[in-house]
């Protein structure tokens, strides 16, 4: 079978997904379009197959009464099934809602309200209980279909249908009226790009979560988009294992899935779903930073119980992977040795590593969502792994920037997708304008406005800027971006990101808005620094004297000056280079009040605390004192007395030589 | 724990059960040389109820159920399973009538994978010979099959897919005693014996066992008797529970009633005489 698409022409007829399944299911018939695993075994469905269970689910629930405009929640893991209703719902003109299975049922009592839900698709008892316990609050909730029959025995059944019992009404009906098939078909028909597709609602850090709603247009093109741009044919295979709720699910496993052929795994359960990778082997994975985080760590934590061999190649071919890797991958020329040594090194270890994590057939690997270490980032690619980032959200179907192969830079988070405009408004905040903006939230028309610009374009709430090479760097949110007194962007969140990446830093609170130039305050990190401690039998009794430590000082000095020589290569950030810093005598801490419980640092109340050391940091002097109060873990609480030094660091210049003020004394 | 486990929203009685008798226990009475273990009990199991054992230590609550899966035998009394009583009874055999158990020390091989595990629990469905076996060929290899399907079906029930291949002893406890439950299950017992399925257990590992006892008794209608302590599983899953108290039975009925018998309360608290 040809792996090439329908041409263009005959692609604008396709602009829902249920019109994608008729064309799939024609023109791929025999390929597979789901697997999963049940009972230890991968099964299997062709694209045939699939719109066989399409059809007659959507038969099914038109039959219990589903219509046209109505909203069906969908709660559960990534199962076949789920995603069929999906498609069943859409062929109906029905909209999709789902739901995050592991939300609590207050939770997910707003959304079925807010949404006005008439059905719900679930997978089990557990999202059965969860649903009806806030079944008052969603009276126009009719009927409820699960998967999993278990456990529902006893349940009441009069508005609880089986999966299997609402296909079997579907199946009953085709056989009984001929004419059924040619009006499903007329239903699919009627289905237009404009329509609401599918709602989404984000999980929303502040107030209650909005619904995002996408039309068939917003989901098609992403998928289509995003398949031109890494060429996927229907020869790729992922794996769904995010959830069903979260946009990027959506778009990749559902989306692109249809609108290129592609074969969707769902893995067996989530706890199996690394093994499961390893057996499906995809060849497109996508994970947040904190997922091959794990993956690394557990790499780390296996070579530690490997032989003395086995750990020194290990040791050696990394080494090869760090200098040539990345190169490789990003089709640089490799001197002759390093082509063999890395030969000989993907033979003994880089394959067996990408084979134990399940990554033996892939050829990309996305990740976004939050920062990404540059070392991690780093260690994946030398390993042959084409991992890159991508910057996106929920109003954008996903999409907005992705790094193209061949020109991934850590610090960015890449190039404008296909169809993706990107300006950058004065306060820095990055807007964009693209076939997946969002229709709107819904029944939120205030957000909308605040979120819509009138001419189209939609605010990401994120400060970035475009660098020299058309990446788009992200640098903050923009609600948290100041401004230092010359005028130059300060974006507190992006120093102490980066700066955290280094082993000897903990945390890191950068201080610059409405002041000359910018200053730190350091913690360092007991565990790396400790170790550097025992190895160099350096003694100290406490956090406090290690942290005083002029060895440790003259650690972080290199690190911050190594910091400010990156910063200077970034025009609009160069302003931001380190010009004072010390390291502060006390860890910061949740019981003190200077951390939140979730680790983040409470800026506002540490530079209350901490003013001596600030007002030091700014008028020149070379050492601080302050007494501060602390909490004891048994909640007494203590003074503490610190007296630290202040360094000052060397400014860069611009390379391309663009003015910047020297702020000098 | 105690969230409302039994009843479904808008759920059908759990009480609407049982009236034939599955095993019915008569004026037994066991000893060790002079130790009397059990005397004269007498109760009743009936079909797909959740029967509870209680009493405090050493009260015979695990020689009753070694008892009726025939590991020992009562110099006195009688046991009707079925409606056929019995004398001699071995272990095996009772197997193969369908009763099957679980242990207070879980025992497991702990060698072998989970699969494995649960598999043993169909060595007395398998009908072709060793040599067929190892051959796997035609109808082995097809038994085999079936054999597996069944088992999978076990470890879907279950949720243990993730340890599917996992040797059991690496196995934190919660999930051996799982895995034990599910090799009992493999034989697919018309009555359950379950010796303290929670014991050990933290709090989620208990409710998650919990809902499994209940799913097996709604599911697949197996009756069960539990020897269980935690006094909070007792009464939220059990349709009707004996007190055994020095070998004795002191008090048999529903969780409400027993709860209540004065009887039961001096056994567990003490008394002064």
């Amino acid at each position: 079978m040809s792996a090439t698409l329908p041409s263009r022409a005959s692609s604008a007829m396709l602009d829902t997904v249920p019109k994608l399944l008729l064309r799939n299911a024609s023109a791929f018939a025999g390929r597979p379009a789901m697997r999963e695993k049940a009972y230890g075994i991968w099964q299997s469905w062709t694209w045939a197959q699939a719109l066989d269970e399409v059809r007659a689910l959507s038969i099914g629930l038109y039959v219990l009464g589903l219509k046209r405009g109505d909203t069906i929640a969908i709660i559960g893991d990534n199962r076949p099934r789920l995603y069929w209703t999906f498609a069943a719902a859409q062929a109906l003109g029905a909209i999709p809602v789902p739901l995050y299975q592991d939300s609590v049922a207050d939770e997910m009592a707003f959304v079925l309200e807010h949404a006005e839900v008439s059905f719900a698709a679930v997978e089990n008892q557990e999202q059965v209980d969860k649903v009806q316990s806030g079944l008052d609050r969603a009276p126009s909730l009719r009927s409820m279909i699960y998967c999993e029959p278990r456990g529902l025995k006893k349940y009441d059944h009069s508005r609880l249908h089986s999966f299997e019992d609402v296909q079997a009404i579907g199946r009953d009906e085709l056989k009984k009226n001929a004419g059924t098939k040619d009006w499903w078909l007329a239903e699919i028909a009627e289905g237009k790009g404009s329509d609401i597709s599918v709602m989404l609602y984000t999980s929303g850090t502040t107030g209650k979560p909005k619904g995002v709603m996408l039309s068939h247009a917003n989901v098609v093109q992403s998928g289509q988009n995003a398949n031109i741009f890494d060429k996927f044919t229907i020869d790729d295979t992922m794996i769904a294992y995010l959830p069903m709720a979260w946009v990027g699910d959506h778009i990749f496993s559902y989306g692109q899935a249809f609108a290129g052929g592609l074969c969707v795994a769902c893995p067996e359960s989530p706890e199996t779903a690394i093994e499961d990778r390893r057996e499906i082997g995809p060849t497109s994975f996508f994970a947040p930073p904190r997922v091959f985080e794990n993956m690394l760590t557990q790499i780390m934590v296996r070579m530690e119980d490997a032989g003395r061999v086995q750990k020194a190649m290990f040791r050696y071919f990394l080494g090869v992977a760090n200098r040539a890797g990345e190169k490789r991958l990003n089709g640089e020329e490799l001197p002759p040795k390093d082509r063999v040594l890395y030969w000989l090194g993907d033979k003994f270890v880089y394959a067996p590593l990408r084979n134990r994590m399940g990554l033996s057939n892939l050829r990309i690997a996305y990740t976004a969502g939050e920062a990404i270490g540059p070392e991690l980032f780093s260690f994946f690619r030398s390993l042959g792994i084409n991992l890159k980032q991508l910057y996106g959200q929920t109003e954008a179907s996903v999409f907005i920037t992705l790094q193209p192969d061949g020109e991934v830079f850590p610090e960015t988070v890449g190039k404008p997708g296909p169809g993706v405009e990107i300006k950058i408004d004065d306060s820095g905040e990055v807007l964009f304008k693209s076939p997946g903006v969002f229709q709107k939230y819904y029944k939120n028309d205030d957000a909308t406005a605040e979120t819509k610009t009138s001419d189209g374009w939609v605010r990401t709430g994120d400060a970035g800027f475009m660098d020299t090479r058309g990446h788009l760097c992200i640098i903050d949110r923009a609600k948290d971006v100041g401004r230092l007194n010359n005028g130059a962007i300060f974006s507190p969140k992006y120093l102490e990101n980066r700066l955290k990446f280094f082993p000897e830093i903990k945390e890191a609170v950068a201080l610059g808005h409405g002041r000359d130039f910018v200053t730190l305050l350091i913690n360092i990190d007991l565990v790396s620094v400790g170790n550097w401690a025992e190895r160099n039998n350096v003694i100290y009794a406490s956090y406090q004297e290690l942290a005083a430590h002029p060895e440790v000082y003259k650690t972080i000095e290199r690190r911050v000056d190594e910091f400010n020589r990156a910063l200077a290569k970034e025009p609009r950030m160069a302003a931001s280079q380190i010009k004072r810093f010390l390291v502060l005598h006390k860890e910061l801490d949740a019981d003190d009040g200077e951390l939140t419980r979730t680790q983040k640092v409470r800026r506002s109340f540490v530079e209350d605390r901490y003013t001596p050391f600030i007002r030091a940091l700014y008028d020149g002097s070379k050492r601080a004192s302050i007494k501060t109060e602390v909490t004891f873990e048994d909640g007494r609480k203590g003074m503490l007395e610190g007296d630290v030094a202040i360094v000052d660091m060397t400014t860069y210049d611009v390379p391309e030589r663009t003015p910047m003020k020297e702020a000098a004394e | 724990m105690k969230a409302d486990v039994r009843q479904p929203v808008g759920g059908g009685a759990a009480d609407a059960m049982p009236g034939e008798v599955l095993l019915s226990v008569k004026d037994v009475s066991l000893s060790f040389g002079g130790v009397k273990a059990i005397r004269g009990v007498s109760f009743d199991i009936k079909r797909g109820e959740i029967r509870a054992i209680i009493g405090p230590n050493g009260a015979g609550k695990t020689s009753m159920l070694n008892v009726i899966n025939g590991f020992y035998h009562p110099q006195e009394g009688t046991i009707t399973y079925k409606g056929q009583a019995r004398q001699q009874m071995k272990p095996h055999i009772a197997a193969s009538q369908g009763i099957a158990r679980t242990f207070q020390n879980v025992a497991l091989f702990k060698g072998m994978s989970t699969l494995d595990n649960i598999m043993t629990g169909r060595t007395l469905k398998m009908r072709r010979g060793l040599l067929a076996q190892a051959m796997y060929w035609g109808a082995a290899q097809r038994e085999e099959i079936r054999h597996r399907e069944f088992v999978e079906k076990i470890i879907d029930f279950l949720e243990i897919e993730a340890i599917r291949k996992t040797p059991v002893g690496k196995l934190p406890y919660g999930l051996q005693k799982r895995v034990e439950l599910g090799r009992a299950l493999a034989t697919e017992p018309e009555l359950l014996l379950l010796d303290e399925p929670m014991a050990g257990m933290n709090l989620e590992e208990k409710q998650d066992m919990s809902r499994f006892v209940i799913d097996i008794n709604e599911q697949f209608g197996t009756t069960m008797a539990l020897i269980e302590h935690d006094m909070g599983v007792v009464m939220d899953l059990s349709d009707r529970v004996v007190v055994l108290d020095y070998g004795q039975k002191i008090a048999d009925g529903t969780p409400a009633v027993v709860q209540n018998d004065q009887r039961v309360i001096d056994a567990y608290l003490g008394v002064a005489h």
